[in-house]
C-alpha cells in the first residue's frame, strides 16, 4: 500500500531543509523499494518543528519533526510509515496540544491542503463562501460582512464591512479591489503562510468583495522580500482562472472579476495603504493626504476596497458559516479569530489562530513555551515596529484591540516578539526611530526630520548628556511626531519609544522613580 | 544586451496601468540592476519626466543602480531577528568577508545588503540568499553560505 507523507513546500520550511529531507525521503524509499506518495503542503504553524514530516495512518497524520536529512534513516527503521514510535515522533499532529488548542477559522486548510490543488481546496470547504455570496444581493453581501463584526487585520481594525458599504454606495462604473500583501511589520508572517499555504482563500475572499461592491478587476500588492509568496499566488491565480473562478463570467454567475498580482519593491512605507496605492500606480510611495479616502477616491483615483490579506481570507469562513458563527468568537468589540504569530525569541514559535481574548502570558507561556535561550522574557513586542514594548507586569492583559490601546499598546497585525533579560531596550527604542528615518517617505516634516532627531537624542541620553534635559526633549518630540505626521509611521514611531522610558527607564541609564514622576 | 532587456520591458509593461514597478522589475531581473542609461527610454515611453523615472528608482530599497556581485546576501537586522543576534550576524559577516553593508567584495562573488523582514521570524535569525530564504542561521551556517557565493557563477 503507498503511503502519503506531507512536507511543507512553505518558504520557512524550506529555510531550514524541507526540500533536503524531501529528497532524502524519496531516496531512501526507493532504495527500500516502499511505495510512498509525497504530497506538498502550507505549513502546519508549529514552526519550531520545521521541517515537518507527516504520515498518513488509519487513525490521522502522525507527527515527526524537526527532521533532518541524517534522521531519515532511523525513521525508516522506526517504521514511522506506520507512525512508529521514534525520538522526534509528537503522535497525531491534530492532538498536539500547540494545535489542539487553537480556534482555526482562517487557517483551516493551511498545513492539511495542497496549495496549488484546486481540487483540494474544493473538497475543504472552498468556494462554499462565494456561492453563497452569490445568492445575496450587494447590500446584503456587504451587510453580511458588518454583521460578522470582521475588523482590519491589517493593523488599523477598521470595521471592514464599513469600508465595503462606502464603496458599494460610490456611483463610478469603474472600482477596484486591491490586497495588501506587504507584510512589513518585524515578527508577522501570517499573510505570507496564507498566499504560500492557502492561495485560493484569498482569491475567493477578494473575489467576494469584487462582486459585493462591484468591482471587475483586483490587485495583490506582494513585498520583493517573499518571492515563494509571489510565484504561488500568481500559479493559484492562473488556475482559478482556467476553472473559472476568475475572468468573465466568476463561477458561471454571468459577473466578472480578475485579479493580477503586483511586486513591491522593499519599501516599509508601502504598507501605508494611500502609500501602497501610489506605488500601485507606478509613483514613489509616498502617503496621500486623507481625506479623500481609498473607498471614495482610491486605485487611479477610484472607489477601492482595501484590505489586509487576512482581512480577505477570513471573508470566505464568514460567508460559508454565517456572519453570527464568526461573531461569536471574540470579546468586547474584537470579534472573532486572529492568527497571532509567536516570534523572535521563542521557544515554540509558530502561528496560532485563537478568538481574541486570550492573555498574552498564555500565548507566550502555554503557547510559546517561554524564551528560546531558557532566560526569562523581558518584554515583548506586539504589533510590529511600531508597537509598544509590554513588560511582563502587563502580561496579563487580555489580546483586545481597546484593552491594549487602553494601556499604549497596539495588537496591530498580531505579531508578538519575545526579547530576553539581556535585551538593551534603549537600544531598541533607538531602532525604533533609527528604522523610521530609514523607511520615511519623506512627506511629513515629523516623521521625515523628526526620526533621525530622535536617533541623535537618544545617542545623548545614552552618552549622558544632560539626561533629564534631553528626555524631556524626547518626549516632546515625540508628542511632535504623534500630533504632526501624516500616517502612522511617524506617528507611532514613538510609541515603542515612549513605552521603554517609561517601563524600561534603567536602560536609559535613568532612576526608575524619577523617570515616573515625570511621565 | 541591457539595451534588448531595456526594450523588451519597455514594450511588455510601457503601457500597463501603472506599468513603471513592472517594468523596471524586468530590467533589475535580468540584468541585476537598473542602469541609468535604461532611464531616458523609459521616460520617453512612458511619457514621463526622467526626474519622475529617476525618482521611482531611487526611491525603493529593492532597487539598485549598480551591478550587484553575482550573488545578494540580505540578512534581516528587523526586531525579531535582532532578538535572536542578527546584528552580531552582520559583525561576523562584516569581519569574514571585509565588506560593510550595500558593499560588494573585491571578487564580486557578493553584495551584502540589508532587509527588515523576511517573514521568517519564528525561525530567525534569517537571511535571504538572491531568492532563496534561509533561517536558523548561525556563524558557521553563515560562512558556508559565503563559501558557497564565492565557489558559484
Amino acid at each position: 500500500m503507498t503511503t502519503r507523507i506531507f512536507v511543507a513546500c512553505d518558504s520557512c520550511a524550506l529555510s531550514v531543509g524541507a526540500q533536503a529531507v524531501v529528497e532524502a525521503i524519496v531516496a531512501e524509499a526507493a532504495r527500500r523499494a516502499t511505495p510512498i506518495e509525497l504530497v506538498r503542503t502550507g505549513s502546519r504553524g508549529l514552526l519550531w518543528l520545521e521541517p515537518l514530516v507527516e504520515v498518513q495512518t488509519m487513525d490521522g497524520r502522525v507527527a515527526y519533526g524537526p527532521v533532518r536529512v541524517q534522521d531519515v534513516g532511523a525513521l525508516f527503521a522506526s517504521d514511522f510509515l506506520q507512525g512508529g514510535r521514534h525520538a522526534l515522533g509528537h503522535g497525531l499532529t491534530e492532538r498536539i496540544p500547540y494545535l489542539a488548542r487553537q480556534e482555526r477559522r482562517t487557517f483551516a486548510r493551511v498545513g492539511l491542503v495542497d496549495p496549488l490543488s484546486l481540487d483540494d481546496y474544493l473538497r475543504h470547504g472552498g468556494y462554499l463562501g462565494l456561492r453563497r455570496a452569490l445568492t445575496l444581493a450587494p447590500a446584503a453581501a456587504v451587510q453580511t460582512l458588518v454583521d460578522s463584526g470582521l475588523r482590519g487585520r491589517g493593523g488599523a481594525a477598521f470595521p471592514t464591512g464599513i469600508k465595503w458599504q462606502t464603496v458599494l454606495g460610490e456611483k463610478s462604473p469603474t472600482k477596484y479591489v486591491v490586497c495588501n500583501a506587504d507584510e512589513g511589520d518585524s515578527g508577522t508572517f501570517s499573510d505570507r503562510m496564507i498566499m504560500e499555504g492557502d492561495p485560493f482563500v484569498l482569491i475567493e475572499g477578494m473575489t467576494i468583495a469584487g462582486i459585493a461592491v462591484g468591482a471587475e478587476q483586483g490587485y495583490v500588492y506582494v513585498r520583493s522580500e517573499y518571492p515563494y509568496a509571489e510565484r504561488t499566488l500568481a500559479k493559484s491565480i492562473e488556475l482559478a482562472r482556467a476553472a473559472g473562478y476568475l475572468g468573465a463570467d466568476v463561477a458561471g454567475s454571468g459577473k466578472r472579476f480578475d485579479l493580477e498580482v503586483r511586486r513591491g519593491a522593499g519599501a516599509y512605507i508601502c504598507g501605508e495603504e494611500t502609500s501602497l496605492l501610489e506605488s500601485l500606480e507606478g509613483k514613489r510611495g509616498m502617503v496621500r493626504f486623507r481625506p479623500p479616502l481609498p473607498a471614495v477616491q482610491g486605485l487611479f483615483g477610484k472607489p477601492t476596497v482595501l484590505n489586509n490579506v487576512i482581512s480577505f481570507a477570513t471573508v470566505p469562513t464568514i460567508f460559508a458559516d454565517g456572519a453570527q458563527t464568526y461573531r461569536d468568537y471574540g470579546m468586547g468589540r474584537s470579534r472573532g479569530t486572529l492568527p497571532f504569530q509567536l516570534a523572535g525569541n521563542i521557544r515554540h514559535g509558530g502561528l496560532v489562530e485563537k478568538a481574541f481574548g486570550l492573555t498574552l502570558r498564555e500565548l507566550l507561556y502555554e503557547f510559546g513555551g517561554g524564551s528560546a535561550s531558557g532566560r526569562p522574557i523581558r518584554a515583548v513586542q506586539v504589533g510590529g515596529p511600531l508597537g509598544a514594548y509590554v513588560p511582563a507586569s502587563q502580561f496579563d492583559t487580555p489580546l483586545d484591540y481597546e484593552a491594549f490601546a487602553a494601556m499604549g499598546a497596539m495588537i496591530g497585525h498580531g505579531g508578538v516578539v519575545a526579547f530576553d533579560d539581556r535585551t538593551d531596550l534603549a537600544q531598541m527604542a533607538r531602532f525604533a526611530m533609527e528604522f523610521c528615518a530609514i523607511e520615511s517617505c519623506g512627506k511629513c516634516t515629523p516623521c521625515r526630520i523628526g526620526s533621525t532627531r530622535g536617533v541623535e537624542v537618544i545617542d545623548r541620553i545614552l552618552a549622558r548628556q544632560d539626561p533629564q534635559g534631553n528626555v524631556a526633549l524626547l518626549r516632546d518630540l515625540c508628542d511632535t511626531m504623534t500630533a504632526g505626521s501624516l500616517c502612522a509611521l511617524g506617528g507611532m514611531a514613538p510609541f515603542p519609544v515612549m513605552s521603554v522610558l517609561h517601563h524600561f527607564p534603567e536602560d536609559f541609564g535613568l532612576e526608575p522613580a524619577s523617570t515616573l514622576k515625570s511621565a | 544586451m541591457p539595451d534588448a532587456v531595456v526594450a523588451t520591458a519597455v514594450a511588455l509593461h510601457a503601457d500597463r496601468p501603472g506599468g513603471l514597478l513592472p517594468l523596471l522589475h524586468e530590467i533589475q531581473d535580468r540584468l541585476g540592476y537598473v542602469p541609468p542609461e535604461s532611464v531616458a527610454p523609459i521616460a520617453k515611453a512612458m511619457r514621463l519626466s526622467q526626474a519622475e523615472v529617476y525618482g521611482v528608482i531611487g526611491f525603493y530599497h529593492h532597487f539598485r543602480q549598480s551591478p550587484p556581485g553575482r550573488h545578494v546576501l540580505r540578512i534581516c537586522l528587523a526586531e525579531a531577528c535582532q532578538s535572536m543576534g542578527s546584528k552580531q550576524l552582520l559583525e561576523h559577516a562584516r569581519r569574514t568577508t571585509g565588506i560593510d553593508l550595500h558593499e560588494t567584495t573585491a571578487d564580486g562573488a557578493l553584495s551584502l545588503e540589508p532587509v527588515y523582514c523576511l517573514g521568517n521570524c519564528a525561525c530567525s535569525p534569517a537571511v535571504l540568499v538572491d531568492n532563496d530564504l534561509i533561517g536558523r542561521v548561525d556563524e558557521q551556517r553563515l560562512d558556508a553560505i559565503v563559501d558557497q557565493c564565492r565557489r558559484t557563477a
